[in-house]
């Protein structure tokens, strides 16, 4: 490393002898398709390995480092009692907690739950349920700890995550927009799913980061990233009805992998209230 | 230059050889074709991949392709890009930094040659929008070097309007349907029992040469009038138009105008108005370090005003609320452009009417202000 990897400030506690940062990657209630991202950067991984330690990562290694770490990468949501605990013990020991994916950054498409009583679900899918100590909720890392940066998506943008490690190691700000993906649609050339077809998108209120990809294949965005940091519902839901949607398809398409996102769930509960 | 005809008539063959003839002269010809439901702008391989055949039916929010019983090439409007798409890309790499073993740094620009387009069916509010976007990105004291090599590499073939889409109006804002000044060569294309012909004259040298060498004949005075009262009937034919009035002194008088509410509770602050406008240039700055920590990158892509971090200072943003965006992007179009660079900053295009998913109208809102401040003022300021 020639860059000073905490970018002029003291030195890293996780660093090692060759002054490489050290990474954690944790898992919490989630289907492992984030950090398989991680793995799926291929042709990065060995420059990856070159600048900083990967000290905990169970996807990849089951050798398991002490800690403290610079960098921690969390996935998933808080499901469980000792989900609260663990979560707490990863601030603890993370200099900087990156939540990665919808389940750490809105709970995930298991957040369903938190519209539903969760005790009916456990007696139908558990055969002795008294064996299940689960938490009414899931919920994201930010309902319990201090985050330092969130990134979206299910799963995340192989870009933004590699985007968000070197900015770490050259101790510069991520560059990960919040506006809408109608930004990442039009600078890509593509043609407006809802204005030219009339196929309901969700691109207008949802936070960009995949590069538009849905209505570059010609499907309607649903949302995967949540919501955009300047969304106006009021206006939007309209839309959707406009272009065939009706209450239930409203709720359904809002109550996805981003469900528990207060500004979804906000509007999937005043529609279910229709 | 004395015997090169500076006006002819063309059939759908001599449209092909111009393509042909502009891709021999080593430049990469840009124009109509249709594409997933759009007719979107293109690289043409030959005159076939024109929309021969295609109209457009435009609303707020709205686009459709229709066929057309005529086989007309150019009777469509407003696509969902612009000719910036490929004057002033979206992303652009402004600068590399490399570090070597002994901590040196090297700086390098891009060394490539900026390529020679011909844009074939340029109309002519577009052909004002390059005119207003020489202006910003080139006309004062900090010039978008790449944007000016490109732009001065570039030739221009505008093709005149004979058929409006319905959320145009560049007649409110002077700039169509007839192609003013700027091209190389303009087209008027003609349907009629005589034929499917094209008008052509030229604007510059080039244009005159290039008609020299394709197949043409003498503009006979049945097409010159054809094509002249096809161009007068789409100006009586615009689908919108600006309210009559003084469209600067209207956006500075109306800042506190409760219109701005409104339609800042239908505007979703997708940005989708200002990435499909000709004329909007607004652009950030992005950095890229790789892993090593030696090589960085300094890009530039387009930004708009309806993103929160546009305006994001120590304090947050400037403009937080949905109705400072608009209001910023509307009195931009239609007001400050003046003071900043001397022109309005609309021609009429109505592109962002047709691709504002909810259909929010630029010409239906300056008709509202008005309104608003005709119902406040005392009838002797009117
Ligand atoms: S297709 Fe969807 S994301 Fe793309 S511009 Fe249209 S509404 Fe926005
Ligand atoms: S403001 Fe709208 S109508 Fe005016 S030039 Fe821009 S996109 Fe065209
Ligand atoms: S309207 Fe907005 S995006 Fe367009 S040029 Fe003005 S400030 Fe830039
Ligand atoms: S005016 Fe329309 S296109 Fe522009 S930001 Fe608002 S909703 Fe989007």
């Amino acid at each position: 490393m020639t860059a000073d990897p905490a970018g002029g400030t003291a030195p890293a506690p996780g660093e090692d002898a060759d002054g490489r940062p050290s990474l954690a990657v944790w898992k919490f209630a989630s289907c492992d398709g984030c950090q398989l991202t991680v793995l799926d950067c291929e042709e990065e991984l060995v420059a990856l390995a070159g600048a900083v330690r990967v000290s905990y990562f169970l996807e990849a290694s089951t050798e398991a480092g002490e800690g403290p770490y610079d960098l921690s990468l969390v996935e998933g949501s808080v499901t469980t009692p000792q989900d609260l605990a663990r979560i707490a013990h990863v601030r603890r020991v993370s200099r900087r907690l990156v939540t990665i994916g919808a389940c750490a950054t809105a709970g995930g498409v298991q957040a369903l739950r938190n519209f539903a009583e969760v005790g009916d679900f456990l007696s139908v899918v558990y055969a002795r349920p008294d064996y299940i100590a689960t938490l009414a909720d899931s919920t994201p890392v930010s309902a319990h700890v201090p985050v330092d940066l969130e990134l979206r998506g299910c799963p995340i943008d192989r870009g933004q995550l590699l985007e968000v490690i070197t900015a770490y190691l050259a101790g510069r700000s991520p560059d990960v927009p919040r506006h809408s993906v109608c930004f990442e649609c039009k600078r890509r050339g593509t043609v407006c799913v809802t204005v030219a077809r009339g196929v309901p998108c969700l691109g207008p209120v949802t936070h960009a980061g995949c590069g538009a990809l849905c209505p570059a294949y010609g499907r309607g965005c649903y949302g995967c990233f949540g919501p955009s940091d300047s969304t106006n519902f009021g206006a939007f839901v309209p839309l959707l009805r406009r272009d065939g949607m009706d209450t239930l398809d409203v709720v359904r398409v809002l109550r996805t992998f981003n469900a528990a996102a207060p500004e979804f769930a906000a509007v999937s509960r005043r529609e279910e209230a229709r | 230059m004395a015997d090169v005809p500076r006006s002819a008539v063309i059939g759908r063959d001599g449209l092909d050889s111009l393509i042909r003839a502009l891709s021999a002269r080593g430049r990469t010809v840009v124009g109509p074709t249709v594409r997933d439901g759009a007719v979107v702008l293109a690289e043409l391989s030959g005159g076939d991949d024109l929309p021969y055949g295609w109209g457009v039916e435009l609303e707020a929010g709205r686009y459709r392709l229709v066929e057309r019983a005529d086989g007309a090439a150019f009777a469509h409007s407003a696509g969902p890009q612009s000719w910036k798409t490929f004057l002033h890309p979206q992303r652009e790499r402004q600068w590399t930094a490399d570090r070597d073993s002994d901590g040196a740094m090297t700086f390098s620009q891009e060394a490539t040659p900026a390529p020679s387009y011909a844009f074939l069916g340029v109309r002519p509010c577009d052909l004002r929008a390059i005119a207003i976007q020489d202006r910003v990105l080139t006309g004062g004291p900090h010039e978008d070097s790449n944007y000016r090599s490109r732009r001065e590499r570039a030739l221009l073939v505008a093709v005149e309007c004979t058929e409006p889409g319905a959320t145009c109006f560049c007649v409110s804002m002077g700039t169509g349907p007839a192609a003013g000044p700027g091209y190389d060569l303009a087209l008027t294309e003609v349907v009629d029992g005589a034929g499917h012909r094209f008008l052509v004259r030229a604007g510059t040298a080039e244009g005159a040469s290039l008609l020299d060498e394709i197949p043409h004949r003498t503009a006979d005075p049945g097409t010159r009038a054809a094509a002249e009262s096809a161009v007068t009937a789409a100006a009586d034919h615009m689908g919108r138009t600006m309210p009559p009035v003084d469209l600067q002194a209207l956006m500075r008088g109306t800042l506190s105008a409760e219109r701005w509410d409104d339609v800042a509770s239908r505007c979703l602050t997708c940005g989708n108005c200002t990435m499909v406008c000709p004329t909007c240039f607004c652009t950030t700055a992005e950095d890229i370090t790789d892993l090593t920590g030696d090589h960085s990158e300094r890009w530039r892509r387009w930004e708009s005003c309806f993103d929160l971090e546009f305006t994001h200072l120590p304090g947050g943003p400037v403009r937080a609320t949905p109705h400072s965006r608009y209001r910023q992007w509307a009195t931009h179009k239609l007001g400050t452009w003046y003071d900043q660079f001397g022109s309005s900053g609309c021609v009429g295009c109505g592109r962002c009417i047709v691709w504002c998913p909810v259909g929010i109208d630029i010409t239906e809102e300056a008709h509202a202000l008005a309104r608003e401040r005709d119902a406040h003022a005392p009838a002797e300021e009117r």
